[in-house]
């Protein structure tokens, strides 16, 4: 605007060297704004969207990474790897729907653990009785700050069989489980209690993807809930964040109007607390869902996949099949799937959290 | 006129944009790529190698810096060595790129791949007095009868014995386990309250090397075939199923040990089997602790283990391709190779060595021991996943979820599928 008016000023002062129309200003204005937006445009363009194209086309091909992908060398399949990976029964797809049953349980405790931690996280540093709350801030948000390999070695000994957690459990009479290397899902150990050890006739029989329904109703491995355990203390810090702005745009004049009408904490968390910080809560469930479904550096760094397969995830397949195997268009078309999920989910979880009319 | 004043301002942005961009294209490439970049000018310098390792530490860096710096000086020509961070990934990027580095390690599992797509220049018959070499590590890097690069060094699995419970067993070195009868014997004798007779890493190398010993493997000799589902495999596994039900076998995690090197460390388990750099990981972390290695007994299939080696590549886009192989001869001569087992533990490759090995590291002996009867890694491309999956299957039989039968049969259902794409 600014630019705007300077010019129209000049202009008058100079004379009018040629007479224009409004569309001209409006032409000019508009290959100003391109211009000014140019870099960030251009850097999207070749950073973002490019390679995305370019991802595009070697999903489509059976490249091994050996040469270019764009010379020809590389046979052209079409869709055949995303047919190996969703339709024909095989490793492939029973390592994907593996770990897309390892990640829906992961989004799914993840995102409820994190968005409930960091929101008492956030009450508790905003609360007036507390005190140093500067230096709980901070404390809280270490380990959002700390690299992600050394809290997963951290974690490694953390939950190993003679570690410090099966300790304090032994303490209590617990007999902890060797974590990392136990592979049985939480559901299935929980219905073994009460007699339930094998599927029952209908779930082993119907099967989804190649994967049957007792299967995928396994709940996370007791492996994967270390996994659960170390993203939720790792990104809740962060999160706290989000929720303490949230917090500290909730005016004081509401609350103190609510405690004067005689309403309790409760009351006062579930009618005025709650439903004004449902902007925030969305945003964090929308930014945990998508980093849960990407998850990577902790599989990589703590199990591989292991214990049967139970820590698999997605992104680690592309991983694997890519530089692993060599099987580049395959990990790239994982990649691509994933992106799918992660959208529709988004999606959906926008819709049920969109703004109401009361 | 002012719209012609800001004609050459957005020129200007234009540029700066460009050349931001340019900057940041060029430091992205040195990021991920340094060896290449390097190797790209070598063409321009005309006389500089550089030479990528995926090293286990500083000693072996540091030895290979020496060593290629000893020929420089010789040769007149630049080395560079540049220690990998990931180096199958860094490999990868090179070849994609157009600019691998000239000399790098390649491992027996990933040379089919390079080999196929025509990445290594094969310089098998420059090699000086290459007969030398133990005949299996050559097969490993031979593809369609062609020997591609020189193995750097070899070594097998050997069973690593803790002395102290041998003896406290009442067991004496006349009883070491000549066939898998006394391995089993022993085994139960060493079986006490929180350690167990034997453990070894439940993934498919060691158990590969005692299908080998099964008269067994995963793949036939050429690799054209997956024989998974055999007998001889089966009766391997059944072997190796009714000792760890009887409890005196057991895969390392399923002790809470990582792998079969700090099984025997921490003393949960009084036998392993490992290779070589089991022997710098006992001296550094557990140095107490009294061992001895002796070759893998006889299976049914007679004596027989899995071989570990890497050789030295040369890309078939290097430019200086002839100062590559003189390098790669000069680290491959027995004075080399003496430096190198001296400096950081790698055993020879050259059969002409074994007895200087046995002399120097007696510790190490019995992992140059039967190299003749060994066999390498399954080297077919794809293959990564389908032993990852043998690896699941392992772990569900160790946790008896799933039979014998069962591990094979998926193992053979998911290697011919990665065969017949081949």
């Amino acid at each position: 605007m600014t630019a705007t008016v300077t010019r129209e000023a000049s202009a008058g002062r100079t004379g009018p060297v040629r007479r224009r129309g409004i569309s001209g200003h409006l032409r000019q204005e508009r290959r100003a704004g391109w211009l000014f937006v140019a870099p960030a445009v251009i850097v999207l363009v070749v950073f973002l969207f490019a390679p995305i194209l370019m991802a595009a086309w070697v999903s489509l091909l059976d490249w091994n990474g050996q040469s270019s992908p764009f010379s020809g060398d590389a046979e052209f399949v079409g869709l055949d790897n995303y047919r190996s990976l969703l339709v024909d029964a095989g490793l492939l797809r029973g390592d994907f729907m593996l770990s897309v049953r390892n990640t829906v349980y992961y989004v799914l405790f993840n995102v409820t653990g994190v968005v409930v931690v960091s929101f008492a996280l956030a009450m508790v540093v905003n609360s007036h009785v507390l005190r140093g709350r500067s230096f709980f801030r901070t404390i809280f948000y270490f380990p959002a700050i700390t690299s992600s390999v050394a809290i997963s070695v951290l974690f490694l000994f953390l939950f190993q069989g003679s570690g410090v957690v099966n300790v304090v459990l032994s303490w209590v009479g617990v007999d902890g489980p060797s974590w990392f290397t136990d592979p049985r899902g939480v559901l299935h150990i929980v219905l073994s209690w009460f007699g339930v050890d094998a599927a029952p006739g209908a779930l082993a029989e119907t099967s989804l993807g190649g994967l049957s329904l007792w299967d995928w109703f396994s709940g996370p491995s007791v492996a994967m809930c270390a996994l659960i355990t170390l993203t939720i203390w790792a990104s809740s810090g962060t999160f706290m964040l989000f929720f303490l702005v949230g917090l500290q745009d909730i005016p004081v004049e509401l609350e103190e109007a609510t405690a004067i009408d005689g309403a309790g904490a409760w009351q006062r968390f579930r009618h005025l607390t709650l439903p004004l910080m449902r902007r925030s809560i969305v945003l964090v469930v929308t930014l945990a869902l998508i980093s849960s479904w990407q998850v990577f550096d902790q599989v990589f760094i703590l199990s591989q996949g292991a214990p049967a397969k139970t820590t698999l995830t997605p992104a680690y397949i592309s991983y694997v099949r890519s530089f692993g195997d060599g099987q580049f268009g395959v990990g790239a078309a994982v990649a691509f799937v994933l992106f799918a999920i992660i959208i529709v989910l988004t999606l959906v979880q926008r819709w049920v959290g969109r703004e109401r009319r009361a | 006129m002012r719209q012609f004043a800001r004609t050459p301002l957005a020129v200007a942005a234009a540029v700066a944009a460009a050349t931001v961009l340019a900057a940041c294209g060029s430091g992205f490439d040195d990021d991920g790529d340094d060896a290449g970049s390097e190797a790209t000018g070598a063409t321009d310098g005309g006389g500089s190698l550089t030479v990528m390792i995926g090293s286990s530490g500083e000693a072996e860096t540091v030895a290979v810096q020496d060593a290629t710096a000893r020929w420089a000086e010789e040769s007149g020509t630049e080395v560079e060595v540049i220690p990998a961070q990931d180096l199958v990934q860094q490999l990868q990027q090179g070849f994609a790129g157009g600019n691998p580095p000239d000399v790098f390690y390649v491992s027996p599992d990933r040379f089919r791949m390079f080999a196929e797509a025509g990445s290594l220049y094969p310089y098998g018959d420059q090699i000086e007095d290459a007969d030398d070499i133990y005949q299996p590590l050559r097969d490993a890097f031979t593809y369609e009868d062609e020997l591609y690069c020189a193995p750097k060094d070899g070594g097998v699995h050997a069973l690593v014995i803790d002395t102290e419970a041998w003896a406290a067993a009442g067991l004496t070195e006349a009883d070491y386990p000549q066939n898998w009868d006394d391995l089993a014997a022993a085994a139960q004798a060493l079986t006490t309250d929180g350690r167990v007779g034997l453990a070894f890493t439940g993934d498919y190398n060691p158990v590969g090397s005692f299908l080998l010993s099964g008269g067994g493997f995963f793949v036939n000799e050429d690799q054209t075939e997956v024989t998974a589902d055999t007998p001889e495999n089966l009766a391997t596994l059944e072997y190796l199923k009714q000792n760890m039900d009887a409890g005196t076998f057991a895969f390392a995690p399923n002790i809470d040990a990582a792998w079969g090197g700090e099984a025997l460390g921490s003393g949960k388990s009084a036998m392993t089997v490992e290779g070589a750099w089991i022997v710098g990981a006992l001296q550094n972390d557990f140095p107490d602790r009294q061992w001895t290695a002796v070759p893998l007994p006889a299976g049914p299939g007679g004596q027989a283990s899995t071989a570990f080696t890497n050789c030295w590549g040369i890309a078939a886009d290097s430019d200086n391709q002839a100062a590559a192989v003189d390098l790669v001869n000069f680290l491959m001569s027995p004075e080399e190779q003496q430096t190198f087992a001296e400096a950081f533990g790698p055993i020879p490759s050259r059969a002409s060595l074994a007895d200087w090995n046995a002399e120097t590291f007696p510790e190490k002996a019995a992992f140059a021991q039967g190299m003749e009867n060994s066999r390498t890694q399954v080297a077919v491309p794809g293959f990564e996943s389908v032993l990852a999956d043998f690896n699941t299957q392992l772990e569900g039989m160790a946790a008896g979820t799933v039979t014998p039968e069962q591990a094979l049969q998926a193992l053979q259902t998911n290697g011919e599928a990665v065969l017949a794409q081949e």
